[in-house]
């Protein structure tokens, strides 16, 4: 049977992670590579990286860390921010990338999504969405969350999947950092309406919150950060429980 | 050593990357003269079936490939590549192996890529599965199958229906799974198939 992944998310920028990383056993807890190996050798199924470099030398670094990433890591992983053009998406593939994930350009251009797919299938598109309610609706966020846009969640998730992305990366802003758990109510919505996978993202603080979104949402995958990065929550562990629950799991 | 043959369809940096990580040496196959300096030979391929069969035909190279007697890897479209047609792009292929690749119906409990780790079991006994046991998890991302056939299945997988993860014909195999992607079991196969 296919798995449901857990994908822990790691921010970089300038090749180093960022957040606060607590692993015993690191010699270096900024080495994004290191940092992966570790997860990889954890039982993590898949990573994400997200580059949040903000200099002209953007893609030269991401280049080189997705290389770094790929010479030593066994398992997929996605790498996501600031890819805005075909061109970007291309170097980054060619350096080893599995996936790319793209948020605020699909939103200023939902053509880049259909030119995605048609370039390098749509197996290679993750389109990432932030949203945040506001006066009962789900509304699309930019910037991380800070600035709204005219669009609403599920229209704009199903919108992405026809022009072709192959997986939705949807993080709840509202439940971001609050350590309370996924937003199941619409994590259901929208993988009920959708063909195509959906991680879920925000809110992970126990992992009993895991289980509760597989059990609640049927979601294809969870992706958490500080729970993974401070060893809160340990991968085997967290594993243990999810199958003990008869959540098909890769052990 | 192992030939990566080159014809512009895919990325082959994380394969060569897990390759240089085993130990296992290897070159690339550009021409027909490039054939002979290699013991065996890899057919990457990612994206299109349709698009990866037309570069394969314009590199010259089709009746060379149907003629080996080396052992063959495909590797996810690569393995397309080795059969018949595609219902990608209404695509003839090279038919090595007389079965047919297909789409996934996709639903909401299937949904189409088939992304992630899926179990594969062996249906035959064959050293490129050595060492890995029956039921192991391999990485998938693909929206076409190659059907299931008693003849060719080496390896079977199941995702709304049951369809081939592997195949294999005399010197020919193709897994639909990344090996390179595919955790130590995945490095166990490719470190099988550099011994073959």
């Amino acid at each position: 049977m296919l798995s449901k992944r857990i994908i822990p998310c790691l921010d970089v920028k300038d090749g180093r992670t960022v957040k606060g990383v607590n692993f015993v056993d690191l010699r270096d807890a900024g080495d994004p590579v290191e940092l992966a190996w570790n997860y990889s050798r954890q039982g993590a199924d898949e990573l994400v990286f997200l580059d949040i470099t903000a200099t002209v030398e953007r893609r030269k670094t991401m280049v080189e860390l997705v290389k770094a990433v790929a010479r030593q890591i066994n398992i997929p992983f996605t790498i996501g921010g600031g890819i805005n053009e075909i061109a970007d998406a291309d170097a980054l593939l060619n350096a080893g990338a599995d996936k790319i994930s793209i948020n605020s350009a699909a939103v200023r251009n939902p053509a880049l999504i259909d030119e995605l797919a048609k370039a390098f299938g749509v197996q290679f598109v993750v389109i990432a969405v932030d949203t945040r309610r506001i006066d009962d609706k789900n509304i699309v966020h930019l910037n991380g969350g800070r600035l709204p846009t005219e669009r609403q969640t599920l229209e704009w998730i199903k919108e992405a999947e026809s022009r072709g992305a192959g997986e939705i990366l949807l993080t709840s802003m509202d439940h971001d950092g609050t350590k309370n758990g996924f937003d199941n109510g619409l994590l259901k919505t929208v993988n009920d309406a959708v063909h195509i996978p959906v991680i879920a993202s925000g809110g992970a603080g126990a992992v009993q919150h895991f289980v509760d979104v597989f059990e609640k949402t049927n979601v294809d995958a969870a992706l958490a950060a500080s729970v993974f990065h401070y060893g809160e929550i340990l991968i085997p562990d967290l594993k243990a429980v999810l199958k003990s629950n008869n959540i098909e799991v890769r052990i | 050593m192992t030939g990566i043959i080159l014809y512009g369809a895919g990325n082959i940096f994380s394969l060569t990357a897990a390759l240089e990580r085993l130990g296992i040496p290897y070159g690339f196959i550009n021409s027909q003269a490039d054939f002979d300096k290699f013991d065996r030979y890899i057919i990457p391929g990612v994206g299109h079936a349709g698009a990866a069969m037309d570069k394969l035909e314009k590199t010259g190279l089709v009746p060379v490939i149907k003629a080996l007697k080396k052992p063959t890897l495909g590797i996810c479209v690569g393995m397309q590549l080795l059969t018949s047609y595609s219902e990608e792009g209404d695509s003839n292929l090279l038919n090595i192996f007389p079965i047919k690749t297909l789409r996934f119906q996709d639903s909401a409990e299937y949904k189409v890529p088939h992304t992630g780790w899926n179990q594969v079991y062996p249906e035959k006994d064959n050293p490129l599965f050595k060492n890995i046991p029956s039921g192991s998890h391999f990485y998938f991302v693909h929206s076409y199958f190659i059907e299931y056939d008693k003849a060719y299945t080496l390896l079977s997988a199941n995702y709304s229906i049951e369809f081939s993860a592997s195949i294999w014909h005399d010197n020919f195999y193709g897994v639909q799974f990344h090996p390179e992607k595919s955790g130590v079991y995945g490095e166990t196969l490719l470190t099988n198939f550099s011994k073959l």
